[in-house]
């Protein structure tokens, strides 16, 4: 039978990504699928003026809210401003490995928040909810770090998101989930937001990363069965360096870049040919700020 | 002209408060009556509410209670994650489709998903969550204006209302007004008891909305969702105002507002 590609059209730019500091993190985590670090410029950052012009472009598309990753987005030494320019036009949320936030920044985004209408939500990721757990996978002292973030975070009138994957066995989940609520009270954090990613990811991070064979790859009559929201291609955009690319997942390949102009990327379908697309059919977008968006997890933060 | 309309929200079994919102409505002036969806849920005794919507003759939109509840789907459709909100969520799912008659549940299954009403010179579209889905929460905090304005040029309309996510709000933009008008299931975490709905007048050269607090008798709510066996903690909102389960799917702004 012959095999025809699965095409995605965008039903509407629900999500604007910037992939703000390319791949540049201050961490080298193991399971990164973009391979971020202190070095790594195959991405470079995006500068204030061109999130601003994509800002302005995204007024006349509707969309519904910004989201900014990386490597680490607190590298960009203008980040505080453009959440500042981003809050005046809607929600946005930051992807953050925690460890670089300054409690001035933080104070003056608290202020911005204030006065505007909308929601500046953080993401804090850890890997394990113990230093032991966290560690090995994102670097020595790299928990203790993060859960001071999540204190100046708090302190400064925030309540982050921390999303942790899942280490131990489902069946452990609260009681573990106790001990690091525990934790969080004793710094200052009384009613702490977490968002557990299942296990799955791992799955999913590895498949990505593993070579894909032949027959992993979507076909038009897979598609028509299912609900084509869980494709985070369906809502989303990302801004890179290079232009905008179908989807945060895909933006190393050459054919993810959609052009410069966000109206024109909106309007280009995908094949999904790729690997990837696959693990998506498979496992729908893992990961979000609240349960019924899609938006996928980052190999970052 | 101006016709007067009232706009109910979310009734999750509150036919106490159900009962309050129409007569107040009535005192003011409202010719029609409307409710966005979610007739089921929370609370007691799910008959009780629809004998008060056909007496009001209240034209419903069908939300995702109604449509799981019509349909008898396994869950309300909410989508919640957390293990204990989903606890809590399917034991009142249970009871309400448990105790919901054969009649209603055809009644619920009929319902339309949205309506589009056109009054002097203005087109209105009620939708149970967004004009596009019955289950999008559309909270003040994460819904920018040109979001909603995409809706006004889509659809060709000047007003939009919803409910869905039990928390009320407005905002006039350049295209129409947006209201969501809240619900009379439960109070909006705010630590008050009354609940709310919306009051709307169309007049040929605009359209204003104002939202009416409702005082009912909360005490003997909570009294018989304890005797049905409802969940404590569903039972503590009502007598506290503050919401204390499902709160996963509350922005921070909303979430902050809360108690917990
Ligand atoms: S990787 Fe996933 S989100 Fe990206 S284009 Fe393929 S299916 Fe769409
Ligand atoms: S996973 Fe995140 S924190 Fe770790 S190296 Fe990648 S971008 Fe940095």
């Amino acid at each position: 039978m012959e095999f025809t590609p699965a095409q995605i059209s965008l039903s509407h730019l629900d999500e604007l990504w910037f992939q703000v500091t390319g791949t540049r993190c201050n961490l080298t985590c193991h399971h990164c699928f973009i391979s971020c670090s202190p070095h790594n410029k195959s991405f470079d950052f995006l500068s204030r003026q061109e999130i601003q012009q994509y800002l302005q472009e995204s007024v006349e598309l509707g969309v519904k809210g910004y989201y900014f990753t990386g490597g680490e987005p607190f590298l960009h030494p203008d980040m505080v401003d453009i959440l500042c320019d981003t809050l005046q036009f809607g929600p946005a949320t930051v992807l953050t490995n925690g460890t670089v936030l300054k409690e001035q920044w933080l104070n003056r985004l608290s202020k911005a928040q204030q006065q505007c209408r909308y929601s500046l939500e953080f993401r804090v990721s850890i890997d394990g909810f113990d230093a032991p757990t966290n560690d090995p996978i994102r670097g020595d002292g790299t928990f203790d770090r993060a859960i001071r973030g999540v204190e100046l975070l708090v302190q400064s009138g925030f309540l982050p998101i921390i999303t942790a994957t899942r280490t131990w066995p489902d069946s452990e989940d609260q009681k573990v989930l106790g001990e690091f609520t525990t934790m969080l009270h004793k710094r200052g954090y009384q009613h702490p937001r977490i968002k557990l990613l299942p296990s799955l990811k791992l799955g999913a991070e590895q498949a990505r990363t593993e070579a894909y064979s032949e027959h992993e790859r979507v076909s038009d009559t897979m598609l028509n069965t299912l609900d084509q929201q869980q494709f985070v291609c369906e809502h989303a955009r990302i801004v890179t360096d290079r232009g905008v690319h179908v989807c945060p997942i895909l933006i190393e390949s050459p054919d993810s870049v959609l052009g410069q102009d966000l109206k024109n990327a909106t309007e280009q379908p995908f094949d999904l040919n790729h690997g990837a697309c696959f693990t998506c059919y498979q496992y729908g977008a893992i990961c979000s700020n609240v349960s019924l968006n899609t938006t996928p997890e980052r190999g970052s933060e | 002209m101006t016709v007067r309309l009232a706009l109910l929200g979310g009734i999750y079994n509150n036919y106490l408060a159900l009962e309050a919102a129409l007569r107040q409505a009535s005192e003011l002036g409202a010719e029609s009556y409307y409710c966005l969806g979610d007739i089921g849920a929370f609370g007691p005794h799910p008959d009780r509410s629809f004998p008060l919507l056909h007496q009001y003759d209240v034209q419903c939109i069908q939300g995702n209670y109604d449509d799981s509840i019509g349909n008898e789907l396994d869950d309300c459709q909410c989508g919640y994650t957390d293990a204990r909100d989903n606890y809590f969520a399917q034991k009142s799912y249970d009871y309400t489709l448990a105790n919901t008659s054969d009649e209603n549940k055809r009644f619920l299954k009929s319902l339309p998903n949205e309506l589009i009403l056109e009054i002097e010179s203005h087109r209105l579209l009620l939708c149970h969550g967004s004009p596009r889905r019955t289950n999008e929460f559309l909270w003040e905090s994460t819904t920018p204006t040109h979001f909603l304005e995409w809706f006004f040029r889509e659809r060709q309309v000047d007003f939009i209302a919803g409910t869905h996510t039990g928390i009320k709000w407005h905002q006039q933009t350049k295209l129409g007004r947006f209201v969501n008008i809240g619900v009379l299931g439960r109070p909006e975490n705010d630590g008050q008891t009354n609940v709310w709905f919306t009051m709307v007048e169309v007049s040929r050269d605009e359209i204003r909305t104002s939202f009416h607090p409702v005082q009912y008798d909360h005490t003997r709510l909570s009294r018989e969702m304890h005797q049905e066996g409802l969940p404590d903690e569903f039972i503590e909102t009502i007598e506290t105002g503050w919401w204390t389960t499902c709160l996963e799917i509350l922005p921070q702004k909303e979430r902050k507002a809360g108690q917990f």
